[in-house]
């Protein structure tokens, strides 16, 4: 598969799959088969889509033909295709999950075409090396997030909803001014061209305007403190599919966008952005967790916890050394497998029990053994204990933070940890230690379920179960996915010369790349970034 | 809704309209115009006629559902985004080609109309599901 189909097909598959689903709008039967084809076709391009990018450094496709900076570009450099694999993988084992789970009104009503348009907004945001069309993206996604979150008209989904999309179109509203300000002050939108613009812009005050106004965007999508309050408003009314690709995907494209602009466009004064982010950083980390611990019902509490750990992604864009930005990237990854687990572990608790409310449910660890497993394991994983995953995320923050000597947020990041672990047990001892309540509705607990429904349900859980078992047992080949990834970002100049080949970097360290060399559309060929002067120190995390 | 004047003038105005929208919808490809508003347009008869007799009869004049309409659109202005890839271009590159006619002179077709018709099904069939759905409340 050449690197263009590669690059355009993570768009491409879900939007017909989204138009094939509307032709088939009648039949649920056919919503459900077309729904997980589509879903297991995206997971299989956005494989290969990495395949390709880790073969050839930086894919650049210029749609429509038309050269950067004047057409729409999109460019998969290694961020790009991890998150786009991450996508894949969830929106694959959610929609195995809500094949039981969502009941039929709802996909009566669309469920399925709203999750692949959802899937399209979001890799797309992904995808686009421009900031316009990074917004166009933003809106397709938040449409489908509006829907889904509305879909079948509970009157708590209404309330939560109400929250949500207030808060994400004034943040709609903050991007598009930016927007309109950076255009007007550099007379371009293409973030390679803009990177380099941003450079050698005489006033800095306005660049440090355009840092807030991006910071206050993307942040309140991502739910940074003090802008995360339509998140925990929110994410416990849908059902809980619709939860849990939330969870795992949408704040997730508002961290996307910090770390793409914070370490490509605004990195000409780090004193001060980097300085405040790092603030932001430890503020969201320790509200979240506060938050989480005043909660007492199962969702409520994984909600605020996606905030917390929003600031250790955070913490690695801030600090802004190869090793903690890469402690960042492996954080998105363990983060999103762990955290969509959860939520999906969750509502099968929800499904056992008839509520999510920890005081009426107990004794799932005697009568579904293997769920209390699977959340053991990832819940363990998520608090940070070797060898799971979080544990080799929040060990190379931690380094990272040692590292650049800042002990302050590495304190931050180790109390936090160690509260993560009270609420994961609170949900232990709650939810499958303690005996079950004697007032628990017999019909509902422990229902019997077809072996098909058991496949739906604790196939998927099964599987990111797995992925959090295996990224903390290869920790070593993950790690070294993520440092590439953390050098590539640093080095601005590879991502400038893949999109834009004719530039001339000022004062460019790497002057001798040929800047006529390939002109074409393609022209993502470039030596290996070098290799970063803090080398990680291997032994500690192999 | 029961005017005698709005019944018969339908007749005549259904048509024009329908060709109005045509005729927007070619004309976007050199000059203002497009797939965009000739849909509106379209939409907008349609919408006339099911106010005047009522959203059955106009279902049914319309024949294929709105529904399909989108469908088929969304994929009609995929499908002209990928056709360059099979000639080796990047996605959504258009694709050329000259027709000589007697009657016309010199044309140039290419994909963007195939996108445009794709927009115009989108656009009719997006504003049929409200116009239907609010009229048959």
């Amino acid at each position: 598969m050449s690197a263009q189909v590669a690059v355009i097909l993570p768009i491409a598959l879900p939007l017909a799959t989204m138009a094939v689903l509307v032709l088939a709008w009648k039949s649920i039967p056919a919503q459900k088969i077309i729904g997980v084809g589509g879903s297991t076709l995206l997971l299989i391009s956005a494989a290969a889509l990495w395949w390709q990018v880790d073969r050839n450094d930086i894919l650049v496709l210029q749609v429509g033909n038309w050269p950067a900076p004047f057409g729409i570009t999109l460019v998969a450099d290694r961020l790009s295709a991890i998150m786009v694999l991450l996508a894949g993988l969830m929106v694959f084992a959610v929609s195995v999950y809500s094949l039981v789970t969502i009941d039929d009104r709802r996909v009566e009503f669309g469920f399925h075409p709203l999750v692949q348009l959802l899937l399209m907004g979001v890799c797309g945001a992904f995808l686009t090396g421009d900031l316009f069309n990074l917004y166009v993206w933003f809106e397709v996604m938040l449409i489908a997030s509006f829907v889904l979150l509305t879909l079948g008209g509970e009157r708590g989904q209404l309330e939560g909803a109400i929250k949500y999309v207030t808060l994400n179109l004034i943040s709609s509203a903050v991007f598009l001014a930016a927007i309109g300000v950076i255009y007007a002050a550099t007379g371009t939108l293409n973030m390679a061209d803009l990177a380099l613009k941003l450079r050698s812009f005489p006033d800095e005050g306005i660049v440090s305007v355009l840092a807030m106004l991006f910071l206050i965007a993307f942040g309140t999508k991502a739910a940074v403190f003090p802008l995360f309050f339509w998140l925990p408003a929110s994410y416990h009314t849908p059902p809980v599919a619709v939860s849990a690709i939330f969870a795992g995907l949408l704040t997730k494209v508002g961290v996307y966008s910090l770390i793409r602009t914070f370490t490509l466009m605004f990195v000409t004064d780090l004193d001060f952005t980097h300085n405040l982010l790092l603030l932001i950083a430890g503020l969201t980390m320790v509200t979240g967790v506060l938050g989480a611990m005043a909660q007492s019902e199962i969702r409520r509490i994984l909600s605020f916890h996606i905030v917390s750990q929003i600031g250790y992604m955070l913490m690695g864009l801030a600090l802004f050394t190869p090793l903690a930005l890469a402690g960042s990237v492996f954080y998105i990854i363990h983060h999103i497998v762990v955290k969509t687990n959860l939520f999906l572990i969750g509502g099968v608790v929800e499904r056992h029990c008839g509520t999510g409310r920890l005081a009426e449910t107990g004794g799932l660890s005697g009568s579904a053994p293997v769920l209390a497993t699977l959340f053991f394991l990832s819940a363990m994983s998520l608090a940070g204990i070797p060898p799971l995953s979080g544990f080799f995320a929040k060990l190379t923050l931690i380094q990272g933070g040692l590292e650049a000597e800042r002990y302050a947020i590495v304190a931050a990041a180790l109390g936090v940890s160690l509260l993560t672990m009270f609420s994961m047990t609170k949900i232990w001892a709650e939810v499958f230690w303690k005996p079950a309540p004697e007032e628990a509705l017999p019909e509902a607990c422990g229902e019997p379920h077809s072996m098909t429904d058991r496949f739906s349900l604790y196939g998927p859980i099964l599987l990111l179960a797995t992925f959090t078992v295996g990224i903390g047992l290869m920790a070593g080949p993950v790690m070294k996915a993520s440092l590439a990834t953390a050098r590539q970002l640093l080095d601005q100049d590879a991502y400038i010369q893949a999109v834009l080949p004719n530039s001339r970097l000022p004062e460019s360290e790497a002057g001798a790349a040929d800047s006529n060399a390939d002109v074409g559309p393609l022209a993502g060929q470039r030596p290996a970034a070098q290799e970063s002067p803090q080398s990680p120190r291997g032994g500690t995390v192999e | 809704m029961d005017s005698v004047i709005l019944k018969t003038a339908i007749r005549f105005l259904l048509p024009l309209l329908l060709l109005a929208s045509v005729f927007l919808f070619l004309r976007g490809h050199n000059e203002p115009g497009g797939g965009f508003v000739g849909g509106l347009v379209a939409s907008g008869a349609i919408a006339l006629y099911a106010m005047t007799c009522s959203a059955a009869a106009a279902r049914q004049m319309v024949r294929v559902s709105p529904r399909v309409l989108i469908g088929s659109g969304l994929l009609l202005a995929l499908g002209s985004g990928l056709a360059p890839l099979f000639f080796g271009r990047p996605f959504l590159t258009g694709l050329w080609t000259t027709v000589t006619t007697a009657s016309l002179g010199e044309l140039h077709p290419g994909t963007p109309l195939l996108f445009d018709l794709g927009v115009y099904c989108v656009v009719t069939g997006v504003t049929l599901v409200f116009i239907f759905s609010l009229l048959e409340e």
